[in-house]
């Protein structure tokens, strides 16, 4: 009995973590699916957005909802600017040519951190900190379980946006065609802009939402390489497919954890993401059917 | 200004494009052999580490400057071309057999990854090649019976026919040895029918797919040589450090060498030189100013990531071809003064190439 707790206990767990990684992912999949370039600074950019909400609600005193609130617009009009004024300059150059500059950029960022805000952990005061629900008998931290509903709330949310608001949908119709989105008068540029404005904005709820479980450090964007793993588990194309296999991921490693020798831990998720391209190069969950040449 | 007049096919394909290349070459080796009787100890060993860099940077640019294809895992290669060589060395095996079979070593597992990564195109290889290298990074660290972990590995005194390789000079001389034959050799493979293979794939897969090249086989291959050559810089490496950490085998080694790719310019192998010589020697330039720059810049902790970060931003922005790309420009402003023009550079209207369709 105590064996099955301490395994949902495990679950539980590893379905947080997984959640952020699901985060961090779709924010991969979305800046993907529009432009086809990959956001190795995607992990950093979270990064920012915890020290954003630390520095709003430690330095100025604002109240949790309202700093957290402030500090993800911040982090979405950073993505936007991001866009703008970088990466739209390197449309046409070879592929890895974005991947070594959103690398570069993911240096430049930590860099900058580390200056304003040192090299220390650093962590704010939640609703959420060192509480625990007692769900029949199963003790859980509010921490871990505000993860889980905060990104199903999010998820929600952004299904409704994507689906039901004339913005979303000229999102996706960018993201399918640019060439027909051009001709039916959608400002692809903008667009392309407000998916990287808000795939920084997911980010920030990412590593606002870790904070209370794992402080906020410089380096907490290295978290961006697991969420590799649950991108490419959910095919690199799909938004569900990236919640999914960031949970997957999540809670496979901390079963590994649990059950492996010391040191599979680390390399889980990696050997996961070879496993799914050797043998499911589409992921799980594909939605691109066959190239055609 | 010197005018090519091409009178024979072999000058398509010769080496020395005239006479004029034959002897500034000549002149540089001569320069670079007596480098060592001028120069202090501490500079010769810092350009010692340019050349191990510049391998290792040859390594990169057969992979991505001439396939176009990336790998984030090479300094896994590295260190498996580094740890091989050290325990060969330490079972008493010569150098002269420990540094080729280090190389091919590291060439065998340059396949393993190559072969399943065929299937994949541009990011998806640089993501699976970044799992790569971090499983590997772990392995060393954890596999402690072979590597010895974080305790570190003692990489023994190599000599050659008796000769003691200790000092600085040793490793000046040797690294040298090795680069110029890497660079000997694969300028010969880019002259082959199977560098035009390869420089064929980077430019488009469905011409050369069209064109009857075997892209499995020249992808596979262009690893392989990656490998390869990236594994004898390893083997340099154990040698240049003396005493191997697992930890240095991270990501961030292999941005390092992306980096020297990129800032040095993509498909030439004067840019893996000139690139090899910006990452080496910026930390030093660093070290050397650090106390001159204003408000304290010069202590911040975190400060040669961030530069090379923002070099790497500077040079995809502003200048693609890298140093080389720009010495070129350079050089034509000279010898076609004054009828330099301001379209003489200028890159066609370029367009996303959709990965979608292809």
């Amino acid at each position: 009995m105590e064996d099955a707790a301490r395994l949902l206990q495990l679950v539980v767990n590893g379905a947080a973590a997984g959640c952020i990684y699901g985060l961090i992912a779709l924010g991969f999949v979305l800046i993907y699916k529009a432009t086809e370039m990959i956001n190795f600074a995607q992990g950093d950019i979270m990064m920012l957005g915890g020290f954003f909400a630390f520095a709003l609600i430690t330095h100025f005193g604002l109240n949790y909802w309202v700093g957290a609130l402030l500090a993800i617009l911040l982090t979405a009009a950073f993505g936007f600017a991001l866009d703008a004024v970088v990466l739209r300059r390197v449309i046409g150059q070879p592929q890895f040519a974005v991947v070594m500059l959103t690398l570069g950029l993911g240096f430049i960022f930590r860099a900058a951190a580390g200056i304003t805000w040192g090299y220390d952990s650093v962590g704010f005061e939640t609703p959420f900190t060192n509480r625990t629900i007692n769900l029949g008998g199963l003790i859980l931290g509010q921490d871990n379980v505000s993860i889980i509903v905060g990104t199903v709330l999010l998820c929600g949310v952004l299904y409704l946006f994507f689906s039901h608001t004339r913005l979303g949908i000229a999102m996706q119709a960018s993201s399918q065609n640019q060439l027909a989105a051009y001709y039916m008068g959608i400002p692809v540029r903008t667009v392309f802009s407000l998916i990287w404005a808000i795939s920084a904005g997911v980010a920030a709820v990412a590593g606002i939402l870790l904070s209370p479980v794992s402080m906020i450090d410089v380096n907490m964007g290295f978290l961006g390489i697991k969420a590799f793993a649950a991108a490419v588990l959910g095919g690199f194309g799909s938004i569900p497919g990236a919640l999914l296999g960031g949970v997957v991921i999540g809670i496979v490693e901390q079963l590994a954890g649990y059950f492996l020798p010391a040191g599979f831990q680390e390399v889980t998720s990696n050997v996961v993401l070879l496993a799914t391209l050797i043998l499911r190069p589409q992921g799980l969950f594909a939605e691109i059917a066959g190239k055609r040449v | 200004m010197r005018y090519l007049f091409k009178t024979d096919y072999r000058q398509d394909t010769s080496l020395w494009r005239h006479r004029g290349d034959l002897f500034w070459y000549g002149l540089l080796g001569i320069v670079l052999l007596v480098i060592p009787f001028v120069l202090g100890e501490f500079y010769v060993g810092e350009l010692g580490g340019v050349f191990v860099f510049a391998v290792a940077g040859v390594g990169m640019m057969l992979l991505a400057g001439y396939t176009g294809l990336i790998s984030l895992g090479n300094a896994a290669f590295l260190g498996i071309g580094a740890y091989t060589d050290a325990i060969l060395l330490s079972h008493g095996v010569p150098l002269l057999i420990a540094l080729p079979v280090a190389g091919l070593f590291t060439g065998l597992f340059g396949i393993a990854i190559g072969l399943p990564t065929l299937r994949m195109s541009g990011l998806y290889l640089a993501i699976a090649t970044l799992a790569f290298g971090s499983i590997v990074g772990t392995v060393f660290q954890k596999w402690e019976a072979i590597t010895g972990g974080f305790d570190g590995f003692a990489v023994p005194a190599p000599d050659i026919f008796g000769v003691p390789i200790q000092n600085a000079t040793g490793i000046y001389y040797l690294s040298l040895a090795v680069l110029v034959i890497v660079l000997w050799f694969s300028a010969n493979i880019l002259r082959t029918p199977l560098g035009r293979a390869m420089v064929a794939i980077r430019d488009s897969e469905i011409s050369a797919q069209s064109m009857g090249i075997h892209l499995a086989r020249y992808k596979t291959f262009a690893f392989a040589l990656s490998a390869f050559i990236t594994g004898l810089a390893g083997a340099l490496f154990a040698h240049y450090v003396r005493f191997l950490a697992p930890d240095a085998f991270d990501v961030l080694l292999s941005v390092q060498f992306v980096t020297i790719v990129f800032v040095g310019g993509l498909g030439s192998l004067h840019g893996v030189v000139l690139g090899a010589l910006f990452v080496r020697l910026l930390p030093q330039f660093i070290a050397i100013v650090r106390d001159d720059l204003p408000f304290g810049i010069g202590r911040m902790p975190g400060l040669e990531p961030s530069l090379y970060g923002l070099v790497l931003v500077i040079v995809i922005l502003f200048e693609p071809g890298g140093i080389y790309g720009r010495w070129i420009k350079i050089k034509r402003w000279f010898q076609a003064y004054p009828f330099k023009r301001r379209t003489s550079f200028r890159r066609q209207k370029s367009y996303a190439r959709s990965e979608r369709l292809r």
